[in-house]
């Protein structure tokens, strides 16, 4: 039911695919308040899509949606074309949808390279037994899992503390981890959770590079959510717009930048 | 050498493998407090009560016998089997396993969230439940349970000590095997934890839940398996203490031993309970030999709680535990 043909090129040359997500007038409550009302928006493979809009307005709520944290009260998802079911977080995640939080949420006690590995938990096939051994296929498979992990390491620039305790680690290097970590599960769908809030300038902008690295080199779809407009409208190829959790724009950041409603959300509308 | 000097090795030696046992006991406790924060007061009983299962299946006695012969006026007691210790062993797993699944199922999948002390409240209700429910089953009797491990002196190491000394140690069997199983199991644990994806996951739940549920670890999955191998070290401490002393009410009390054991290893580290244990056995009986005489005796009551009580004062984390620091 879904169109997942049409794929179009965009000007820096990246191949924008066909739907890969669908959310279908989704409605979520919490008691009486509604934290997203009626709102239905796709995601397409290999685009950045951003969820942006004031404090409050449910961003975070629709991710948590997403990646199965929440399930709405009403509305549909669909995924790879078929409808998704309600789900727990670790059932989303092994279907391929990775995510970083707000608030970070890494394993402390453990290295950098540890955390990362976690990442390819769901890669791993070989039996318990086997594993424990270190024999046959767990062999290559532990190879071929470090592989990736030091690629991602090696790409976001995080060799000098891969053996340090992720707890040790400031605020913008725990960020980064958290997104490697994501990366290292190769999801189909990477969905950020503000990942440049409470950073300086210079890591809001080593942050956006790498997000856009990611993109490029892996081909990563990924959804992210910000409140900081600027950043986002350089980032992202289409923006949804929320407001009060409701949608109230959505396209390239062009179309959303002309838009009334999204100025008026914005900068506050005079009711005279 | 002097005779004292001679005799204190041999204490020495029986103080290690008295070690072992509690740090069988303790290494349940950890194994379900890493993973989930819950301290499992029941710990204990789930030794007695493996153990009482184990017994019940060896000897094919019928499962609340008593309860059915009250009510429907039989008089059933036994099915008329002996089944060799292996199997006994395997089906027991598959009871502390179904055991695992149901407290998770009917207990704390309902508490995930509470504060410590509901979920330290909810196991203490846990293990009175399982005492009586394990005593409804299978009969409060005193079971004798034997599946085939040697016991009595080793006269190995008795004549060997002999010729060196003059003087022959007794070593009891039971200990060396109980001292080699719990080293096999401690190895086994600490690969399956380091190595083995379930095991990574298991660590990965023990320090974030949310991480963990966002790299898809079924929280449930792993506390379920979490509380099975803490059945399975129940089980194996269970058969120690039995085939020592008989499957008895007193059984469960060796969880108040583990206590001390914690403190002084901390609550959060597998190699903490190994040495903790080693530590509080042979410090119980030195202290026994060395300094008990002075005082009239039976210090091994007491020795281990005041031993606990000043790591509490000087050094609350343990030997092993993570540091306590309060950032403020």
């Amino acid at each position: 039911m879904l169109d997942t043909s049409d794929s179009y090129v965009t000007e820096d040359g990246r191949t924008i695919g066909g739907v890969v997500m669908e959310m279908k007038n989704i409605t979520l409550r919490f008691g009486g308040v509604v934290a997203i009302k009626d709102i239905s928006f796709d995601i397409r493979e290999g685009e950045i899509r951003a969820i942006i809009g004031p404090n409050g307005a449910g961003k975070s709520s629709m991710l948590n949606v997403i990646s199965g944290f929440y399930n709405p009260q009403e509305g549909d998802v669909y995924y790879k074309g078929a409808l998704r079911p309600p789900m727990k977080p670790y059932q989303v995640a092994q279907q391929g949808i990775a995510r970083t939080f707000q608030n970070i949420a890494l394993f402390e006690g453990m290295t950098v390279l540890d955390n990362i590995m976690t990442g390819r938990l769901n890669h791993m096939k070989a039996g318990l037994f086997a594993q424990a051994i270190w024999k046959g296929k767990a062999e290559a498979e532990e190879v071929a899992n470090r592989e990736v992990v030091e690629k991602i390491i090696d790409f976001l620039e995080i060799q000098s503390i891969r053996k340090t305790p992720v707890g040790r680690l400031p605020y913008g290097l725990k960020k980064r981890v958290e997104l490697a970590r994501a990366l290292a599960a190769e999801p189909s769908i990477l969905l950020l959770d503000e990942p440049m809030a409470g950073m300086n300038v210079e890591e809001k902008e080593d942050m956006s590079r790498f997000i856009l690295d990611v993109n490029d080199e892996f081909g990563t779809t990924i959804a992210l959510i910000e409140h900081d407009m600027g950043v986002v409208m350089d980032l992202s190829d289409r923006v949804v717009v929320m407001d009060y959790g409701k949608k109230i724009g959505d396209g390239t950041p062009d179309e959303v930048r002309s838009n009334q409603a999204v100025i008026d959300a914005y900068l506050g509308v005079s009711h005279d | 050498m002097s005779d004292t000097f001679i005799f204190g090795m041999e204490v020495f030696l029986n103080g290690l493998m008295a070690g072992v046992l509690y740090a069988l006991v303790a290494l349940g406790f950890v194994l379900i407090y890493k993973a989930s924060g819950i301290f499992n007061y029941a710990q204990g009983v789930m030794a007695l009560f493996a153990a009482m299962t184990l017994v019940g299946i060896m000897e094919g006695r019928v499962p609340f016998s008593h309860l059915i012969n009250a009510i429907f006026g039989t008089h059933i007691h036994h099915f008329g089997w002996h089944l060799p210790a292996v199997f006994g062993i395997l089906f027991t797993v598959a009871v502390m396993a179904g055991f695992a699944w149901c407290v998770q199922k009917f207990i704390f999948r309902h508490l995930v969230g509470q504060e410590p002390i509901i979920l330290f409240m909810a196991t203490i209700g846990l293990a009175y439940f399982l005492e009586g429910f394990g005593d409804l089953m299978w009969g409060s009797d005193i079971k004798k349970l034997d599946v085939g491990l040697p016991q009595g002196i080793n006269l190995l190491i008795d004549e060997t000590t002999f010729g060196w000394f003059g003087y022959g140690f007794f070593i009891d069997n039971l200990d060396l095997v109980a001292t080699v199983i719990a080293a096999l199991l401690v190895i086994s644990l600490i690969i399956f934890a380091q190595y083995t994806k379930q095991g990574r996951a298991m660590r990965a739940v023990a320090d974030d839940h949310q991480a963990a549920l966002s790299v898809g670890i079924s929280l449930n999955f792993i506390w379920v398996m979490v509380w099975t191998l803490a059945g399975f070290v129940a089980l194996v401490a269970g058969i120690m203490w039995g085939t020592k002393s008989g499957v008895q009410f007193s059984l469960s009390l060796i969880a108040l031993k583990a206590l001390p054991v914690l403190m002084l290893g901390g609550f959060t580290s597998i190699p903490g309970a190994i040495v903790g244990g080693l530590i509080i056995g042979v410090g119980e009986k030195m202290f026994e030999f060395l300094v008990g005489p002075l005082v009239g005796g039976a210090t091994e009551n007491w020795f281990a709680y005041v031993l606990a009580l000043l790591f509490l004062v000087f050094r609350p984390q343990g030997l092993f535990g993570e540091k306590i620091i309060e950032r403020v």
